[in-house]
């Protein structure tokens, strides 16, 4: 079944809370499978089920049923001794960071070296090399208390890095930070994955995050998989609902009338030099209202979407429609 | 104040601290890895485990329940046993630490619950074993919530050496008793109550001062 290059395998992994008499399932029927060297997005609203979806990849929670193999091997298999063994190279990051407070930031990147009985001597070696890719050498005496979120988040980074891991866990390793320092981490995130061949597996309630740098995706929805795919693919034609809903812009302007149709046009690097909504209103004499706009240049090369109302007059929409299509823009519906 | 009772004084400042100290070291040296068990072995800890958190947290119960002075006296065949006597500072010192070890493993357990469980997540995360979590990760992180509780414990095994003065125990508490109280000197009743609030006060000092220093956010 697993092939040379595929990290995780999960096949029909179900997860059931039980407190109380109460009953939860956080986790149903999942299976999908990571790869070697990419970065794989897991994206949901928040409660949908991600955060138990990545804890079952290092056994912080044990699957109800299912399994979850790591190149592999049935996490759910380990015995105590083998399951810590494995976890040394399934390295994790966290929201809160997580780091020791009490600990000089060198210290807390020794962390993990020290678990794995590494000399003194060694480890400080390793760590302050940690600290240097993370771009904090200066920073190495402090205590995580005097440093900023980021640099919080960066170190946290360093130490999960120590160990030299195979997989890099983060769960939403970037929701406590502003959009600005985000960008920074989702870069150095990138930078090791490209320059280590590091796998990572990123949890986010962000779009934004997954379209930067993942490779691909896997979008939970109330603890179904609702779609897994190539970024790209999932940006420019969503299939399920809840991939609409986290790939559609969230606050559109309002349209100007009840009932009136929307539609939503995705722009990748084709036709990003060309002023198209100009051109449609020059060539075929019709007018859409934009609702809201999103685009970024890559390099050169547009990406983005853009959401318009059309006219009421079913011709006139036709004719809109078929001008984007034949542009080659992807055009879909969207719900009101 | 004659020669003599400044000299008794004295002396009682010096038995007092050796029981306090003693005391605290053996109730430490016992009540600290059952502390240290209790929190571990309570639900969803590290070492969960219902019947041995039960067992430790009902003698806890029990013996915190007892009232010192009672206790002083249960314990004197016990205490007797260990040093072959039943009065004195030295024979104190056994109802002392037994006393205060629940104390103490309460105070312990109490101080590790403050550390984060994010820490404890991330240590498992990282392959730690419980045995590590609890040494490099929780101890550390509560390091200085245990230093702040050590002064009150501390402090507290000092209150309860003045009681011992009733069983025969040396210290400031018997000499408050036998010449504060059966012979009505209020001098010495005041003094010696005014040097164990002194001595308190070093003591809570002392502890804050070493917390504040250990702790860094």
């Amino acid at each position: 079944m697993s092939n040379a290059d595929t990290v995780y395998e999960l096949q029909n992994v179900s997860k059931t809370y039980r407190n109380e008499g109460k009953e939860f399932t956080a986790l149903r029927d999942v299976s999908f499978s990571i790869r070697e060297g990419e970065i794989f997005g897991i994206i949901g609203m928040s409660g949908a089920g991600k955060s138990t979806l990545v804890r079952t990849l290092n056994r912080l929670t044990e699957v109800s049923s299912g399994t979850v193999r790591y190149f592999g091997r049935d996490l759910a298999e380990l015995r105590p001794r083998e399951l810590r063994k494995v976890r040394r190279s399934i390295a994790m990051i966290f929201q809160g960071f997580n780091l020791l407070q009490q600990r000089t930031v060198i210290k807390n990147v020794e962390q993990p070296l020290r678990i794995a009985g590494v000399s003194r001597k060694e480890r400080k070696e390793i760590a302050r090399k940690m600290l240097e890719v993370v771009g904090l050498s200066e920073k190495e005496k402090e205590y995580p208390a005097r440093l900023s979120g980021g640099q919080r988040q960066r170190v946290a980074i360093a130490r999960a890095l120590a160990a030299s891991p195979k997989v890099l866990l983060c769960d939403e390793a970037t929701s406590a930070l502003d959009p600005k320092i985000t960008g920074e981490i989702l870069e150095l995130l990138q930078k090791i994955n490209r320059e280590q061949k590091l796998t990572i597996v990123i949890i986010t309630h962000e779009m934004s995050v997954v379209e930067r740098i993942c490779d691909r995706v896997a979008i939970i929805d109330d603890g179904n998989l609702a779609e897994v795919g190539e970024v790209k693919e999932v940006f420019r034609a969503p299939k399920s609902k809840a991939a609409k809903k986290l790939v559609f812009p969230s606050n559109p302007f309002d349209p100007s009338r009840e009932n009136s149709r929307l539609i939503r046009i995705v722009f990748d690097g084709l036709s990003a030099k060309e002023p198209f909504i100009a051109d449609l209103v020059a060539s075929t004499g019709r007018k859409v209202n934009i609702l809201s706009a999103n685009t970024k240049s890559v390099g050169g090369v547009g990406y983005g979407q853009m959401v318009l109302e059309l006219p009421d007059n079913e011709i006139d929409r036709t004719v809109i429609i078929e001008y984007f299509k034949n542009k080659g823009l992807a055009v879909s519906e969207v719900e009101r | 104040m004659s020669d003599y009772i400044i000299e008794a004084i004295k002396n009682g400042v010096f038995e007092t601290l050796k029981m306090t100290g003693w005391s605290s070291l053996f109730a430490y040296a016992v009540g600290l890895p059952l502390g240290i068990l209790l929190y571990a072995t309570a639900k969803d800890r590290l070492l969960q485990n219902r019947a041995v958190n039960y067992a430790i947290g009902f003698v806890v119960n029990v013996m915190r329940s007892l009232p010192f002075l009672i206790l002083l006296v249960l314990l004197i065949p016990f205490t007797r046993w260990v040093t072959g006597s039943s009065i004195g500072t030295t024979a104190a010192i056994v109802p002392l630490t037994v006393g205060a070890i629940p104390i103490v493993a309460r105070m312990v357990e109490a101080s590790l619950c403050e550390v984060q469980p994010g820490i404890i997540e991330a240590a498992t995360s990282m392959g730690a074993s419980p045995f590590h979590i609890i040494t490099h990760f929780i101890l550390p992180e509560a390091a200085p919530s245990l230093l702040q509780g050590a002064a009150i414990n501390v402090a507290t095994v000092l209150g309860y050496s003045a009681m011992a003065g009733v069983i025969g125990g040396g210290g400031l508490g018997a000499i408050a008793l036998q010449y504060g109280y059966y012979r009505y000197q209020k001098d010495v009743l005041w003094t010696t109550v005014l040097l164990l609030v002194i001595m308190v006060m070093l003591i809570q000092a002392i502890g804050g001062l070493l917390a504040k220093l250990r702790r860094k956010s």
